[in-house]
């Protein structure tokens, strides 16, 4: 199959934790094929997977993993983004 | 004045610092959600826009006036930010029929650096609001993230998240940094809901009927987990204790030693200490 008629899929996992197994806090999914449309924030209730390792069974590439860091000095309780972004890809091939 | 018994309870003000939303279903008479909904949609609502203004001079005939001027919103209102709020601005927010929104979580703030103080929004949705017409977003939880603003766009699905699905006349007073989103509308109807953004001009302590502040049940609402905080959950958790100690003015408040633990720094020398320092 030719490699132009490849498209990417990118299934974002956001975990509990650091650990590949733990469990699936919020997802996205973007969709180079162009099959799937995202509709809107909120759509849908339930995880693709319960883990990246799940995902990862289903033949799904894992392209980042995140780093980890400690806070800074005075910043310890700080809150703010989602810790456990994992990046994940499929590359699916398209008609024509 | 608001009346006490109208007010928030404590157990109600601690659902609040763990979630950072509250909701009221039928707060507001349909026949005034109709006038208000109008109001919406010939954009009478626009005419009494006055930036920093005591909110009592804000819509003194219209509609809006009286759905925000009914005693139990009023109550609410002030068991957050206290009385003679000041308002800050307000948006018929239109989701037209047939309409696919995309990504549109965000956080109302280009970074609100306040520690404990905050502003509060109100969602009000003079229409019954079925899941297909797409009201707001909601991300439980997430008041505390020091976010910049649409920089969450990214995010699609938060477990957890909650979906306005409401009749008319239901009223969310949110904490202003809370995560949320409008959703399409799928309907053939437009959907309108408005928001409200008001300022306190009083420090928020002890603003609610506070009859019920020592009750044991707080420090449990305080302690529940939310599943989306996965590992820093212990962290919100210590920032709600922050947040309570600020509004209750209970500066020893802890649940579990948390930050009782943290803050233990004994400075006595015992004299058995004495010999070899």
């Amino acid at each position: 199959m030719a490699e132009s008629q490849l498209r990417q899929q990118l299934l974002f996992l956001y975990l509990g934790n650091s650990n590949l197994e733990a469990a699936v806090v919020g997802w996205s999914f973007y969709d180079g094929t162009g099959k799937k449309k995202f509709e809107a924030a909120g759509e849908s209730q339930e995880p693709p997977y319960k883990s990246v390792l799940d995902a990862m069974l289903d033949g799904w590439r894992v392209l980042q993993v995140p780093t980890l860091r400690a806070p800074q000095v005075g910043r310890e309780y700080q809150v703010d983004y989602l810790d456990f972004e994992f990046v994940l890809e499929k590359l699916e091939a398209i008609d024509g | 004045m608001a009346d006490k018994d109208l007010k928030l309870n404590s157990l109600e003000m601690a659902q609040f610092v763990r979630d950072g939303f509250l909701r009221f279903d039928n707060l507001v008479p349909r026949e005034l959600c109709e006038a208000a909904h109008k109001e919406m949609i010939d954009g009478t609502h626009k005419t009494a826009q006055k930036t920093a203004a005591p909110f009592s001079e804000v819509w003194p005939t219209e509609a809006l006036g009286q759905v925000f001027r009914l005693p139990k919103v009023e109550a609410i209102l002030h068991s957050l930010i206290g009385p003679n709020p000041r308002y800050d601005h307000h948006a018929a927010h239109l989701t037209p029929a047939n309409t696919r929104k995309g990504a549109n979580l965000h956080q109302d703030a280009e970074y609100d650096i306040r520690e404990h103080h905050f502003d509060i929004q109100t969602c009000f949705f003079p229409a019954d609001t079925p899941v297909e017409s797409g009201g707001t977003l909601f991300v439980p939880g997430s008041h505390f993230r020091r976010v910049h603003e649409a920089d969450i766009m990214r995010y699609q699905n938060i477990v957890g998240q909650v979906q306005s699905v409401c009749e008319a006349g239901t009223i969310f007073f949110w904490h202003a940094n809370v995560w949320h989103s409008a959703r399409s509308n799928t309907t053939n109807q437009d959907r309108y809901m408005l928001k409200l953004r008001l300022n306190p001009t009083v420090r928020q302590t002890r603003l609610w009927n506070t009859d019920d502040i020592d009750d044991p049940k707080i420090s449990g609402i305080l302690s529940q987990k939310i599943d989306w905080h996965g590992q820093r959950n212990r962290i919100e958790i210590m920032n709600r204790i922050k947040l309570w100690r600020f509004l209750s003015g209970d500066n020893d408040f802890d649940t579990n030693l948390w930050w009782t633990r943290v803050e233990n720094t004994p400075d006595i020398i015992h004299r058995e200490q004495r010999v070899s320092i």
